[in-house]
């Protein structure tokens, strides 16, 4: 397949999810698609965002191939990176047509959706614990605060010493960091939560275990999805990390193996593809998160 | 003082007792005291406070900021205890130093800057006291719910959220999830304060029309003076800390209350009345404030 048609094919995608994303507005205002599109299209914020990206590429055009600046030199300019990731042929064997490539992705996937599901689960309780109980709290939140700033690398060698094989140390080394935003966030909008809630409830005849549920965790819930945003992207960046010690798959062996083999533009692909994958994965965090709070949706945009 | 005693707080078929007969909600405050950090910084909020609320009456307390009114609030929803006196309901006590403080849906308060809670639909909302106490089904308490709501014109709002309605609309839907416990007490923590004029206006028609329906024993704290007297059957004036009452006022002005009253005679002789009673406390209160800066 010609990779002009693939590019063409890419931002038809593109287009269309815009679009989509503006069907909701557009019913709103009952105007049409095509008037919600072509608005889009020339919409300030569409024109702006476009300029942003064009200047990006430019600039690195301009610094790696145009004027070849001297530490920039060695770099692989955008055009040829594009041309090797749209390549049924590619030069280094990674492009959108290899297998390879598929694997390396659902390899770091994998990781880090484990990672973010695993840090939720223990996360999220944790972070409700410490700010229901004082005692709690006392108890946990000092050890917390302590072993919290230790960088996710620093855990690697303990990691795979007790851990059986290398996956479920990079795993752990991504879960990290992931859990701990969730538990200090989840915390934190326990902490947010007006006392009057709580006075409420105690009021109308909660128990102290209901609290925990009517007003605790929904109170806390935007705060909680705040920082599982958070945490998707701590975990994207730690998983990274881990795999360039320890994996023999993954997109951060994909970049480093890349580096030691001097095959630059696989670099920039594996580095252009965490960035979509990360970007799609908080896009996702933050859609179920307002499906969860209707409440704070409707309270924005009013009755529709 | 109010008698019309229709009775639209009875819970529905099928649900258990009530929490409140219309005789009860009688509270009796006997020398309350307490003192805050007593070993530290030792905040005296309210000296041998003593006052009488019949069952089914309305009573406003005003007072300036800082005196005990909160306190007094705090000690009958059962949010925090006192240190010294006692607090009966019905004759039962309800506050001493000895028991620990236990709020309950026989005394709901409502708050001043609302406490809907902005999770939940308003009609989860009401019905959430009765469902969390087990008297009701969620299907009772939903029928219940629709007919106190449609009552007062709010039937058309029951899938909506807190948050996308007025500050009237949601005081409105307040007061009705305490009603619907049926509490022998209401207490109302400066439940208008920050509304406009007009939003105020037409909110204490409401409160004066739920509570001629209801007969409810109630307790409404407030700054605002003419509120005070337009809504309530006895006013109390509370000194500055440590806060006691100075100054009790009978309004004897008929029900239903008219918005002309407010500019009668007898009316403004009140208010003049409590304008030099608060008004020396508020002085107080001031100077005081001063001294502690200093």
């Amino acid at each position: 397949m010609n990779p002009y048609i693939v590019l063409g094919l890419l931002l038809a995608v593109v287009l269309a999810v815009g679009a989509w994303q503006q069907k909701k507005k557009a019913l709103l205002f009952e105007v049409s698609w095509g008037h919600q599109v072509r608005k889009t299209l020339t919409s300030k914020g569409f024109l702006l965002q476009l300029a942003g990206f064009i200047t990006f590429v430019l600039l690195w055009e301009l610094t790696v191939k145009t004027l070849s600046l001297p530490w920039f030199s060695r770099l692989p300019g955008p055009w040829e990176c594009l041309m090797e990731w749209l390549s049924p042929d590619p030069d280094y064997g990674i492009s959108i047509y290899t297998q390879d490539y598929y694997t390396h992705i659902i390899y770091s996937t994998y990781r880090a959706t484990t990672a973010f599901v695993l840090a939720t689960a223990l996360g999220v309780p944790l972070g409700l614990l410490m700010g229901w109980s004082r005692k709690f709290y006392d108890y946990s939140f000092p050890l917390v605060e302590l072993i919290r700033p230790i960088p996710p690398l620093a855990w690697v060698p303990l990691a795979i010493l007790v851990l059986p094989g290398d996956e479920p140390a990079v795993i752990f080394v991504t879960f990290l960091v992931a859990f701990f935003v969730t538990a200090l966030n989840t915390l934190l909008g326990v902490e947010s939560i007006d006392e009057s809630y709580f006075r409420a409830a105690r009021c109308l005849g909660a128990s102290k275990r209901r609290l925990l549920f009517d007003v605790v965790l929904p109170g806390a819930m935007p705060f909680i999805f705040t920082g599982l945003q958070i945490s998707m992207g701590a975990a994207w960046f730690s998983l990274v990390a881990g795999e360039m010690i320890a994996a023999q798959y993954g997109l951060g062996f994909l970049i480093w193996d890349s580096y030691s083999l001097i095959q630059y533009p696989v670099i920039v692909i594996g580095m252009v593809t965490l960035g979509i994958i990360g970007w799609v994965s908080s896009a996702v965090v933050r859609s179920i998160g307002r499906k969860l709070m209707a409440w704070r949706e409707r309270e924005l945009y009013g009755n529709a | 003082m109010n008698t019309a005693q229709t009775d639209t707080t009875a819970p529905a078929d099928g649900a258990k007792g009530p929490v409140c007969r219309a005789s009860d909600g009688a509270l009796s405050i006997r020398n309350a005291g307490k003192i805050y950090d007593p070993e530290g910084v030792h905040v005296e909020a309210l000296k041998d406070c003593s006052l009488e609320i019949e069952a089914g009456e309305f009573v406003a307390i005003v007072g300036p900021s800082g005196c005990g009114k909160s306190t007094l609030l705090n000690a009958l929803a059962g949010f925090d205890g006192i240190t010294s006196g006692e607090i009966l309901l019905d004759g039962e006590p309800l506050a001493t130093p000895e028991l620990d403080p236990r709020p309950g849906p026989d005394r709901v308060v409502v708050f001043q800057h609302g406490a809907l809670f902005p999770w939940k639909t308003v009609l989860e909302n009401v019905t959430y006291g009765p469902v969390v106490q087990g008297i009701m089904s969620q299907e009772q308490a939903n029928k219940r719910a629709q007919e106190m709501l449609s009552r007062v014109g709010l039937n058309d709002i029951e899938t909506s959220y807190p948050g996308q309605l007025s500050s009237g609309m949601q005081r409105r839907v307040e007061i009705i999830r305490a009603l619907i416990n049926n509490p022998r007490v209401l207490l109302l923590d400066e439940p208008f304060r920050a509304m406009d004029t007009v939003t105020k206006s037409a909110s204490h028609q409401y409160l004066l029309e739920l509570y001629s329906a209801t007969g409810k024993t109630i307790f409404f704290i407030t700054h605002d003076l003419e509120e005070a007297i337009f809504l309530a059957d006895k006013v109390l004036v509370m000194t500055t800390r440590p806060g006691y009452i100075k100054k009790t006022l009978q309004v004897k002005l008929p029900r239903p209350r008219q918005y002309s009253m407010l500019a009668s005679e007898e009316f403004l002789a009140m208010k003049a009345q409590l304008v030099e009673a608060v008004h020396e406390e508020a002085v107080k209160a001031f100077e005081a404030g001063e001294r502690e800066m200093a």
